[in-house]
């Protein structure tokens, strides 16, 4: 992806200049170019507390009768998209409902384990919707837009209200109460949870209000169908291509609306804990229509899963996050120790976290968790194969509480560790280490959770927003449900009060989007070659583990952009794809995906090379301070970089980030 | 290690299927079952051979989407363990493995290992929720419940919708399934204004789909990778019995 194109180049140019004389990197040559910034999110002005309120009334509204005859597509249902589907059913919307899946409720939100956050204070320990709104711009290292967190920690309150009116059993006090936990990145205990299946419990609360807007004839939905292609007719996003992944065949659904909620690309790493199908093609064929795409480089890796244990490894399992309110992190104090973790007296143990940082301990956030994990394992003093692992230790906790309590809590997480790696953590150290667990980037959306397609809107991990460069643990499930079940069934309705104008959908439109599908399902049937997909994904994954992984530099940056694009010849040359198109055929479904990881994988190592300052958890090596930790340079890089596609390579607008509110520091956990 | 796997091959549900044996070489102890069957299909694809249908998606064990009947057993021998969370390591050198899909009425073949599970989402669009449109839920510690309800209710809750019980059932039942539901939203008090409304309705659907019943065999519960308690059941027919005698 070369630019090549004239006519802007001077725009670029200039920017380049202009960068140059602040002292930053100038932008890379050859890999993309500056377009002009985004000027208005549409976020309302005014006293922060006050701006969703001032949302909600100036959205316009569709009245009741008018709601019948309007479709939205949402395509994805997990948290958001379940929750989204179900509420715009509610309201009386005509909803189309799509997954790949067999059923709505086994999309990967079902695998969350540790909990949710929300702003109760139900303990009284100082925690308030501005102390929530505060953590998750800190924790997110100052990289997200200030409205929209301060929204979602508003609304963080409603979604406790509302799931547990739908029957979701989060744990309880012997009161009666609700339970709550901490979570890495805050000093409150603001983190509601169900056993270590919150996810699971919560989606399911979607999945029933889903299918009870089923039986109600409000939403159709339809399993086993991959969305491949978006249409877009009059400059709006009016419906997508699928294809039905039993009969084969491809379908075109039209509506006045279309909700992405088909998660997070980490997946484009082969080994993540995302589930095996989990992909980028929904919001990447959309961002090839035009949508853009925010921050693709911030990626988290999770510091608590199970080390990978050989080649044939086809995905990564994390153990929650809330192992580490009791679990110890430690790895020996000296290089090459071989000895069995309880053969390592106390004096020869060190407590990494809990020695660097000391006011955060075990609880400091993921990205810095990870790294730190991966300095020890650099240093040659990481347990198990490979030296690829540091030990998450029990031993303190069931002294303390009893066997039983800890089981309790955990119990189905060490039972889950006992299954995959043969070893007891009752008894044993868990051994841990970093894999790649979630996107923080994703299509770029407004106030109003609208790309910069018209139309088209985007809510959950397919989204960019309101996490910043970091994720704190927990806050996944509250803006999956924040935004389905609350945000976009308001500001849609703002943007439907107008498909009075829409106009029909142009047929030429429809028939050029089928086109693009039937050729690429077409072109990848022809090859015929010498390698499975899976392969390729495997190589992929590989490349960008090592060079755009937990660790960034200028030159792997560089080897990877080169890495890439020849990789992926190889791959338009040499895939072997069996059988056709009719019917189900898993290994095509497969193939479809990994063509579009390699155009996404290369779009994350351009942003990341261009963000030459350390954030969250995008580090450049290059941009440290004396101990390590990453360095940020607000002066240049303040801003959300939202990319947009052309034939000629990407274009970089960027949202400057103002923040009034939350003063820009440089994080410290110590 | 070296196995033999005899798998179900069924192109599409109106082929007849048939049994196929396979060798798969060098398997590593530590992979899972899946990724054992993954070794297989890469070596079909290159083959030129159709590579083995089959459901997952989590692969951790609580997506629910695996689900295969491995020497007789749903999911396999290993008590409280789903297909994807099964290890090779319980496994030996030489070992003859047989793979079969779920095999029920309510459960048409798509292929090869891949079933039909639709009819579970049928039984919930049944009355497998409580009516509570988004945002008009009641503040949380407005109803509190006592904690062994609660936790009573999150075992119930726990349920994967795999439908190993089904398979496992010599009725082709979906008891446990159905059962798991009503006992989850019965127990707590957010869920009692549609107690009977839900098992009247969803012990309808669950019969309409097809799905036998029950003859407290407890096959099911004795599969079921969340082990989901039998007695469910006759929470279920409580239930159901208070609607149907009003």
């Amino acid at each position: 992806m070369k630019f090549r194109r004239r006519a802007q180049q001077e725009n670029a140019q200039q920017e380049n200049a202009q960068q140059e004389n602040q002292g930053a990197e100038p932008a890379i040559a050859g890999h993309y170019r500056v377009g002009d910034p985004i000027r208005d999110t549409k976020a309302p002005e005014g006293p922060i507390e006050d701006r969703w309120d001032k949302r909600r009334f100036s959205a316009k509204l569709v009245n009741p009768v008018n709601k019948r005859k309007l479709t939205v597509i949402v395509v994805g249902t997990g948290l958001a998209g379940g929750s989204a589907a179900a509420t715009l059913g509610e309201l009386g919307y005509k909803v189309k409902s799509f997954c790949y899946q067999d059923s709505p409720r086994r999309a990967h939100s079902i695998a969350a384990q540790g909990g949710i956050n929300a702003a109760k204070n139900y303990r009284g320990d100082g925690d308030s919707v501005y102390r929530l709104f505060y953590d998750t711009v800190k924790g997110g290292d100052y990289r997200a837009r200030e409205s929209n967190v301060y929204r979602l920690a508003q609304v963080s309150v409603n979604i406790i209200d509302q799931a547990v009116a739908q029957g979701v059993p989060f744990a309880r006090e012997y009161g009666g109460l609700l339970d709550t936990r901490s979570f890495g990145g805050t000093q409150v205990s603001r983190t509601f949870y169900a056993r270590g299946q919150t996810g699971q419990q919560l989606l399911l609360g979607a999945y029933q209000a889903l299918e009870r807007q089923v039986a109600a004839g409000n939403v159709e939905v339809h399993t086993r169908h991959e969305m491949l292609e978006l249409v877009i007719s009059g400059g709006r996003a009016r419906g997508i291509v699928v294809r039905d992944m039993v009969t084969g065949e491809i379908e075109t659904h039209l509506a006045d609306a279309v909700v992405l909620a088909s998660g997070g690309y980490g997946n484009v790493f082969y080994l993540s804990t995302n589930a095996k199908g989990c992909n980028t093609t929904a919001i990447w064929r959309a961002h090839k229509k035009g949508a853009y795409f925010g921050n693709p480089c911030y990626t988290q890796i999770h510091p608590t899963c199970i080390p990978q244990s050989g080649d044939h490894q086809s995905k990564l399992t994390l153990m929650s996050e809330s192992l580490r309110n009791d679990g110890r992190v430690w790895v020996p104090k000296r290089k090459g120790d071989n000895r069995a973790p309880g053969d390592i007296p106390e004096d020869e143990r060190d407590y990494y976290l809990e020695r660097i940082y000391p006011a955060f301990g075990n609880l400091v956030p993921r990205d810095i968790a990870s790294r730190a994990a991966k300095n020890v394992c650099d240093e040659g003093r990481g347990v198990g194969p490979g030296g690829l692992g540091v030990y998450l230790d029990f031993a303190d906790a069931i002294r303390r509480l009893g066997r039983e309590a800890v089981e309790k809590k955990y119990g189905n997480l060490f039972e889950m560790y006992e299954r995959i790696t043969g070893e007891n953590p009752y008894e044993v150290p868990m051994r841990i280490y970093p894999a790649v667990h979630y996107t923080m980037g994703g299509l770029w959306v407004d106030y109003d959770l609208q790309s910069s397609i018209p139309g088209l809107f985007v809510v959950g991990e397919a989204n960019f927003s309101d996490h910043g460069a970091n994720r704190l643990g927990a806050s996944a499930l509250m803006q999956g449900l924040a935004d389905g079940y609350f945000v976009l069934p308001t500001t849609i309705g703002d943007y439907l009060a107008g498909a009075g104008s829409f106009g029909p959908v142009d047929e030429g439109d429809v028939a050029e989007a089928r086109k693009a599908v039937q050729d690429k399902i077409d072109k990848l049937l022809s090859v015929n070659g010498n390698r499975t997909a899976d392969s390729f994904h495997r190589e992929l994954g590989r490349i960008m583990w090592d060079y755009c992984g937990m660790e960034r530099t200028e030159e792997s940056l560089r080897k990877a952009l080169e890495r890439i694009p020849e990789l992926r010849e190889e791959f338009w040359n040499n895939v072997k794809v069996p059988g056709d198109a009719e019917g189900l055929n898993q290994a095509l479904e497969r193939a479809g995906r990994v063509a579009d990881f390699f155009e996404l994988a290369e779009l994350m190592c351009v942003d990341a090379l261009h963000r030459t300052e350390s954030c969250g958890g995008h580090f450049r090596a290059e941009s440290q301070d004396q101990d390590g930790e990453a360095l940020r340079d607000d002066e240049h890089f303040a801003y959300v970089a939202a990319w947009e596609w052309t034939p000629e390579g990407p274009v970089l607008h960027k949202e400057e980030l103002n923040y009034e509110y939350v003063k820009m520091t440089q994080r410290s956990y110590k | 290690m070296n196995l033999t796997l005899k798998i179900w091959r069924q192109n599409g549900s109106s082929d007849k299927g048939r049994m196929v044996t396979y060798r798969v070489d060098d398997v590593s102890p530590d992979m899972s079952f899946l990724e054992m069957l993954d070794v297989l299909n890469e070596r079909l694809i290159l083959e030129g051979d159709d590579p083995v249908a089959f459901d997952h998606d989590c692969r951790e064990g609580i997506c629910g989407m695996c689900g295969m009947v491995i020497n007789g057993v749903a999911h396999g021998e290993q008590k409280l363990t789903t297909t994807c969370q099964l290890h090779m390591r319980h496994f030996k050198d030489g070992d003859v493995i047989t793979i079969e899909p779920w095999r029920a009425a309510a459960f048409p073949v798509v292929k090869d290992l891949v079933v039909d599970r639709s009819a579970f989402d049928r039984i919930i669009q049944a009355g497998g929720f409580i009516s509570v449109p988004a945002g008009s839920a009641p503040e949380a510690h407005s109803v509190p419940v006592p904690k062994a309800d609660a936790d009573a209710a999150f075992d119930a809750a726990t349920c994967i919708g795999c439908g190993a019980c089904v398979a496992a059932c010599p009725n082709g039942s979906a008891s446990l399934f159905t059962a798991a539901k009503i006992t989850h939203l019965s127990l707590l008090p957010q869920g009692q204004p549609e107690r009977e409304s839900r098992a009247r309705a969803m012990v309808e659907q669950m019969d309409a789909e097809g799905f036998g019943g029950c003859t407290n065999t407890g096959e099911c519960t004795a599969v079921c990778p969340k082990g989901i308690p039998f007695d469910t059941i006759a929470q279920m027919n409580a239930d159901y019995l208070r609607a149907a005698s009003k």
